[in-house]
């Protein structure tokens, strides 16, 4: 390697990282779309195992956590890591590896849920030989992040890159405590927990999965696009170092409110939910510091639809962060558990948080990847209004929804006998699945009206090659 | 040494950040999860569970590759409305045997914990196959399939017992030689009716909440 190429960044990388992370996200909205279609009209499996609602819906949460999701943040991670370390990525060949060895997990891995491979526990569902494959990658991954970093030209490590650290690190701690597992055959194993045990295990693992993969890894994501895009430093360092330390602290406890009122030890769920309130804080102090710091660049919020997604995004976070709280009170625990509450709150999470923050960065990064302008930023207006209506219809439909059929489950006339039955309830629950589909329609139609617009934008173009700039020694490493 | 120049310290150290993440993040998980392990209530069977049959258990293995439980839950509340509607509450110890646990999140459809003899095989036979010809306004799918694939081809069940023996299940060895047998003749949707009949018959008879 010639001395001139060890002094740029990878991104080519990063915009193959980039599309793939944009088609996952249309296959497995589509999925999305789909399943909440099944609900609608119980009959459009066509008596296919494949096309059946158990098969698909967890090939939907996995396309969209582990094919758009962790796509777009290894995308942004070696994006953001080169440059807030003034270094080319640490083994090159590796990232390559990882990037393609991910994309292969994520397809096989689907094709696999298709045909009934399953462990059934939830964001976990893949089998035993993806286990440790995704642990192998996982490490893969870790090795180029980290070595990049240990690499870099500037003293401080910036705050973006503690985020994405620790999703490296708690994901892989998470994923391998809860996969362990005696496998049978190629597609089967048994859990080394069993019952209540493994219902706790699993719930720290599900929701710190959503916690450091799907908060901590797009903060990361906030933390460099947010101040870049803006123009501005972050309004409060400080607090987002102790917002950091409180998050990943705090996070890790909470995952037992998802149990609430089952065999396990009432004190495991007070604590659980005690650190669910707590948890507010640091979630609010970095939606109050990201907000803050675009507050000062509010006149270009009125044209850019990159940052209009990103503040956006920071709105939804903040409404799913105060919801999720609210949700581990066992006094509305008891109303929202086991309803269609619970998949409203993930989609404000999901869509509103996740996928509005990556496509507001995708069409901050892309356009600047290839060297050129955004294809249609009338377009990106248009899909900004659609994930807006998309998202906040979606999560309406499912709180009407969530909140009818746990109130009704639970009421009880005045001699105790139960008011209405099941059957009478869920199908009552048609108009609401109905909106639902159309909320689903209407995101996915504006993802892909990103993925033309992208598209476009790419439309031949490679990456364009982009200097190490030089180190301000203030900031520079002493060696 | 003051926070902020402790922090400083770890602000420019590859290794103290990763080592820092690691330790903070762990605590958690290991306050709530090692008592667990161990726990008595979570470990001692009730009353009447025991481990999975050869036919049961291949039974709960369909339930797990169509995904069943992500519509059912298998956790009843201990409230009023919970206990009037599927029966008494769920206890950990009925679940010592379930690998995984399959409690679940959602009920698009009712909770199934005990759902066992409270329905016949024949009603369950026709409803799998085509759930809107017993409920009419269900939106179950219809697993037609179910009916037509023999048992065995959902996995060698001997193979599975030996497995779960070796994580402590009391099988015994005949049962595990004759499991492969048992399966004989039966259909897919056999053994899953034999599952879902034994479903929630752990606990004593006198327990009526």
């Amino acid at each position: 390697m010639s001395n001139e190429n060890s002094n740029l960044y990878h991104d080519q990388i990063v915009l193959h990282l980039v599309q793939f992370a944009v088609v996952w996200a249309i296959l497995a909205m589509t999925a999305g779309v789909y399943i909440s279609a099944e609900l609608v009209w119980p009959t459009i499996d066509f008596g296919q195992f494949w096309l059946s609602f158990g098969r698909l819906r967890p090939l939907h949460t996995n396309g969209i956590i582990f094919g758009f999701g962790v796509s777009a943040l290894m995308a942004t991670g070696f994006y953001s890591v080169q440059r807030t370390s003034h270094v080319p990525l640490f083994m090159p060949r590796l990232a390559w590896f990882c990037c393609y060895a991910w994309q292969l997990i994520v397809l096989l891995g689907g094709l696999s849920l298709l045909a009934g491979w399953t462990t059934s526990k939830e964001y976990a569902e893949l089998e035993w030989p993806f286990d440790i494959a995704i642990a192998i990658v996982w490490v893969c991954f870790g090795v180029v992040f980290f070595g990049t970093i240990a690499n870099r030209k500037i003293r401080p490590i910036y705050i973006s890159n503690w985020f994405y650290g620790a999703l490296i690190i708690v994901i892989a701690m998470l994923h391998i405590v809860n996969s362990l597992a005696i496998p049978v055959t190629i597609g089967k194993s048994y859990s080394l927990y069993a019952g209540a045990q493994d219902a706790v295990v699993q719930w720290w693992y599900g929701h710190n999965a959503v916690g450091f993969l799907l908060t901590g890894g797009f903060l990361g994501m906030m933390y460099y696009f947010l101040p870049k895009h803006a123009g501005r430093p972050i309004w409060s360092y400080r607090l987002s170092v102790v917002a950091f330390w409180a998050f990943t602290y705090s996070y890790i406890w909470a995952g037992p409110h998802h149990l609430h009122y089952s065999a396990i030890p009432e004190w495991v769920l007070s604590l659980a939910m005690v650190m669910s309130v707590i948890l507010l804080a640091p979630s609010w102090a970095t939606m109050i510091n990201g907000i803050m710091t675009v507050s000062s660049a509010s006149e270009k919020l009125k044209t850019d639809p990159a940052l209009k997604f990103i503040v956006l995004s920071l709105a939804f976070y903040g409404l799913a962060t105060f919801e999720g709280p609210m949700m581990a009170f066992p006094s509305v625990n008891v109303v929202s558990h086991f309803t269609d509450w619970t998949i409203g709150h993930v989609h404000s999470g999901a869509l509103g948080w996740n996928a509005m923050i990556t496509y507001g960065t995708f069409y901050y990064m892309v356009p600047r990847l290839v060297g050129g302008e955004l294809y249609s930023v009338r377009l990106a207006n248009i899909h900004f209004w659609m994930a807006l209506a998309g998202t906040m219809l979606y999560i309406m439909a499912m709180w009407g929804a969530g909140v009818s059929q746990g109130l009704l489950w639970l009421s009880v006339d005045e001699i105790g006998e139960l008011s209405f039955s099941f059957k009478d309830i869920m199908s009552s629950m048609a108009p609401f699945y109905g909106l639902r589909l159309i909320a689903g329609l209407i995101f996915l139609g504006g993802t892909m009206l990103m993925a033309y617009n992208l598209y476009k934008t790419i439309a031949g173009k490679s990456a364009i090659k982009v200097q190490v700039p030089a180190v301000d020694p203030a900031f520079g490493v002493s060696s | 040494m003051s926070a902020l120049s402790l922090h400083k310290k770890i602000e420019e150290n590859t290794g103290l950040l990763i080592f820092g993440i690691l330790l903070v993040s762990s605590i958690g998980g290991l306050v709530q999860i090692l008592p667990m392990l161990g726990h008595d209530a979570m470990e001692e069977a009730t009353a009447n569970t025991r481990v999975y049959s050869a036919v049961e258990l291949t039974g709960r293995d369909i339930y797990i590759r169509e995904g069943c439980s992500v519509c059912h839950s298998q956790q009843i509340r201990p409230l009023i409305a919970e206990v009037e509607r599927y029966g008494p509450y769920s206890r950990a110890g009925e679940f010592v045997y379930d690998r995984p646990f399959l409690w679940g999140s959602k009920r698009t459809g009712p909770d199934l914990h005990r759902v066992g003899g409270k329905f016949s095989d024949d009603w369950h036979r026709i409803h799998l196959v085509d759930p809107r010809a017993v409920v009419e306004t269900s939106i179950m799918p219809g697993y037609p399939w179910l009916a037509k694939r023999d048992a065995i081809q959902a996995g060698k069940a001997s193979k599975k017992l030996r497995a779960l023996s070796r994580l402590g299940h009391p099988y015994t060895e005949e049962e595990i030689a004759s499991a492969d047998a048992d399966l004989e003749g039966l259909k897919e949707i056999d053994a899953l009716i034999a599952y879902l009949q034994m479903l929630g018959t752990g606990l004593s008879e006198d327990v009526s909440i």
